[in-house]
C-alpha cells in the first residue's frame, strides 16, 4: 500500500513539473526578444466620414452637440497614416507563441453612444471587460460568422450594469460589434493567435516576436488585408510599412 | 351591510367619473388637421361608455339597497318578459351602441385612409427597424433610388441600402434619424419595416399605424403646431422596443429648407 502512495505522489509530482515548465515556457515568449515594425498609411483621399446623428438619444446628442462623432471606418491623419489597422502574425509561430495568452484584461467601453475603442485586437481565450458608461441602456451583439468557432450572442447592459468578463474561443478577423438600441453604433474585434496590436494615431506599432520567420497580416475594416513575409533575428527591429490604397 | 355596500358603489362610481369629466388625464394637444374627428369620437366613445357605466353601477346600487335584507312574505317579482326579453332588451341596447359608434368611427378613419394625399403633399419615407426609425427625404431630384437589402449595413451607416456609387437617385437622397417638417404642409408618409412589427405613434398628431413586414404602407396628414414632437413604436418589437422613438420637428418653411440644406450635407 505503502509504495503506491509513493508512486502516486511522484507522479503527480512530475505532473506538476511539466504543468510548470509549460506555463513558464509561456511567459518566456512573452518577452521575446525580436521586433516588428512600420506604419500604416493610406494612398489617396480618405473617404468621407458621415457625422453621425445622435438625436434618438438625447443624452448623447447633447454630448456631441459642438463637434458630431463622425464614423470610424477609416481614419487618416492628415500626412496618410492610418489608425485602428490590426496587425498580427498570420504565419510562423510556434505551438507555444500561438498558444500563450496575455493577462492583460482590455475594456470595450460604451460611452456616449460610442464603442471605445472603435477596434479591439485580441488573443484566442483573451479575456476583455464590457463596460457602460452611459447614463442610457446598451445592448452589445457581437456577430461572428456562422458556423465559425465563435457564437454570436446580445446581452444587454443597463445604466449602472457591472461590467462583465468575456473571451473568444476560435481565432476571426473580424468579429462586428453593434448596439440595436443606437443603430450607429459599430465596433469589430479582431481575434488571433500570438502577438497583436493596433496602429497607433501616427500610423505605426510594433509587435514584439521571438526570432523566425513570419508573415505579418495587416487588416483594416474597409480595405481587407495585406501581409509581408520577413525574417526576424534578435535584437535587430525590422520594418514592415503597408499602404492601403483609398477605394 | 348590503346598504353600506350600495354605497360604496355609488361613491366608487362618481370617484372614477370624475378625472374622465374633467379631462385630468386627457390625450394630448392636437395638432393636426385630421384630428377634430378622432377627438370627437374619443369624446362620445367615453361619453357613452360613461353613462352606460354609471347607470349600471345606480342600478345594481339600487337592487342592493332595495333587496339586501328581503321581507319574507315577498313576492319575486320577474324582468317584464322574463330573462328572454332581458337578454333581447341588452343586446340592443349594446349592439346599437357599438353600431352608431363604429359609423361614427368609420367616418373619421375613412377620412385619413380612403382620401388620397393631395398632389403637392410632401413625400417622406420612413423605415421602423429594431430598435430606431431612418426617415428619407428624395433630394432635389424628387425621386427615391431603389432599396437594396444587401446594401444595408450598420457599418457604413447605410440604413437604407442605397446604391449611392450607381444609382443616380439614391445620390441626392437624404437619409435622417429624426423626422422634421414644414408647418400647415402636407406629409405623404411612405413605411416600411426593415425587420418585424413596429408601430408609428405621434399622440398630438392623432397618427397611429403599425409598420407590417413586407407592406408598403402610407398615410397623410398636416401637423399645425411648431413644437418638437416624440414618435415611439406602440407594437413590442424586441428587447429594445421600450427605446424606441425619435423625434418629429414641426418647424417653419424657412427653417426645414435650411435643416434640408444641413442634412443633405452631412451625407
Amino acid at each position: 500500500m505503502k509504495s503506491r502512495y509513493k508512486i502516486a505522489v511522484t507522479v503527480l509530482a512530475l505532473l506538476f513539473l511539466a504543468f510548470g515548465f509549460l506555463y513558464s515556457g509561456n511567459s518566456v515568449n512573452a518577452a521575446a526578444e525580436g521586433k516588428i515594425t512600420g506604419t500604416i498609411k493610406l494612398s489617396g483621399t480618405p473617404p468621407h466620414m458621415k457625422p453621425i446623428d445622435m438625436s434618438k438619444e438625447p443624452y448623447c446628442a447633447k454630448l456631441h452637440a459642438s463637434d458630431p462623432v463622425k464614423m470610424e471606418n477609416v481614419v487618416a491623419g492628415a500626412d496618410g497614416s492610418l489608425r485602428n489597422v490590426v496587425l498580427y502574425i498570420s504565419e510562423g509561430l510556434t505551438g507555444n507563441e500561438a498558444s500563450a495568452v496575455p493577462s492583460e484584461t482590455p475594456t470595450w467601453d460604451q460611452k456616449g453612444c460610442q464603442y471605445i475603442p472603435h477596434v479591439l485586437a485580441l488573443d484566442v481565450n483573451q479575456h476583455f471587460k464590457v463596460v457602460n458608461s452611459d447614463p442610457t441602456s446598451h445592448n452589445i451583439h457581437p456577430m461572428p460568422k456562422l458556423g465559425g468557432p465563435n457564437h454570436e450572442w446580445n446581452k444587454s447592459q443597463p445604466t449602472g450594469a457591472p461590467p462583465f468578463d468575456v473571451s473568444w474561443t476560435g481565432e476571426e478577423v473580424a468579429i462586428p460589434i453593434k448596439c440595436n438600441i443606437h443603430p450607429w453604433m459599430h465596433g469589430w474585434m479582431a481575434v488571433v493567435k500570438g502577438p497583436t496590436t493596433l496602429s497607433d494615431d501616427k500610423g505605426s506599432f510594433t509587435l514584439n516576436v521571438a526570432p523566425g520567420t513570419y508573415t505579418v497580416t495587416a487588416w483594416q475594416e474597409d480595405y481587407g488585408t495585406q501581409t509581408q513575409k520577413l525574417t526576424v533575428a534578435a535584437g535587430k527591429p525590422v520594418t514592415a510599412d503597408f499602404t492601403f490604397k483609398a477605394k | 351591510m348590503g346598504k353600506f355596500v350600495a354605497v360604496t358603489i355609488i361613491v366608487i362610481a362618481i370617484l372614477s367619473a370624475i378625472p374622465i369629466l374633467r379631462h385630468t388625464w386627457w390625450m394630448a394637444e392636437d395638432i393636426s388637421t385630421h384630428g377634430a374627428p378622432i377627438d370627437e369620437q374619443m369624446s362620445e366613445t367615453m361619453a357613452e361608455a360613461g353613462i352606460s357605466f354609471l347607470a349600471s353601477q345606480i342600478i345594481l346600487a339600487f337592487f342592493i339597497w332595495r333587496f339586501s335584507n328581503p321581507r319574507p312574505a315577498e313576492k319575486v317579482k320577474n324582468f317584464p318578459g322574463g330573462a328572454k326579453g332581458m337578454v333581447w332588451a341588452a343586446i340592443l341596447l349594446v349592439g346599437g351602441e357599438v353600431l352608431a359608434l363604429g359609423v361614427f368611427g368609420v367616418k373619421a378613419w375613412a377620412n385619413i385612409y380612403f382620401t388620397p394625399p393631395s398632389a403637392n403633399a410632401m413625400p417622406v419615407q420612413v423605415q421602423a427597424g429594431q430598435f430606431a426609425f431612418y426617415f428619407r427625404y428624395p433630394g432635389p431630384d424628387g425621386m427615391f433610388g431603389a432599396i437594396h437589402p444587401d446594401l444595408i449595413s450598420e457599418a457604413n451607416q447605410n440604413f437604407y441600402g442605397l446604391d449611392t456609387d450607381h444609382d443616380p437617385d439614391a445620390k441626392d437622397d437624404i437619409v435622417t434619424a429624426e423626422m422634421a417638417i414644414p408647418v400647415n404642409r402636407e406629409i405623404h408618409l411612405l413605411m416600411h419595416s426593415k425587420d418585424v412589427g413596429h408601430s408609428f405613434f405621434v399622440p398630438e398628431l392623432r397618427v397611429q399605424q403599425d409598420f407590417v413586414p413586407g407592406l408598403d404602407l402610407s398615410l397623410h396628414f398636416t401637423a399645425t403646431k411648431i413644437g418638437r414632437y416624440e414618435i415611439v413604436c406602440t407594437q413590442l418589437c424586441g428587447l429594445g422596443h421600450y427605446n424606441m422613438k425619435a423625434y418629429l420637428s414641426v418647424v417653419s418653411q424657412q427653417d426645414f429648407d435650411d435643416w434640408l440644406k444641413k442634412e443633405a450635407a452631412m451625407q
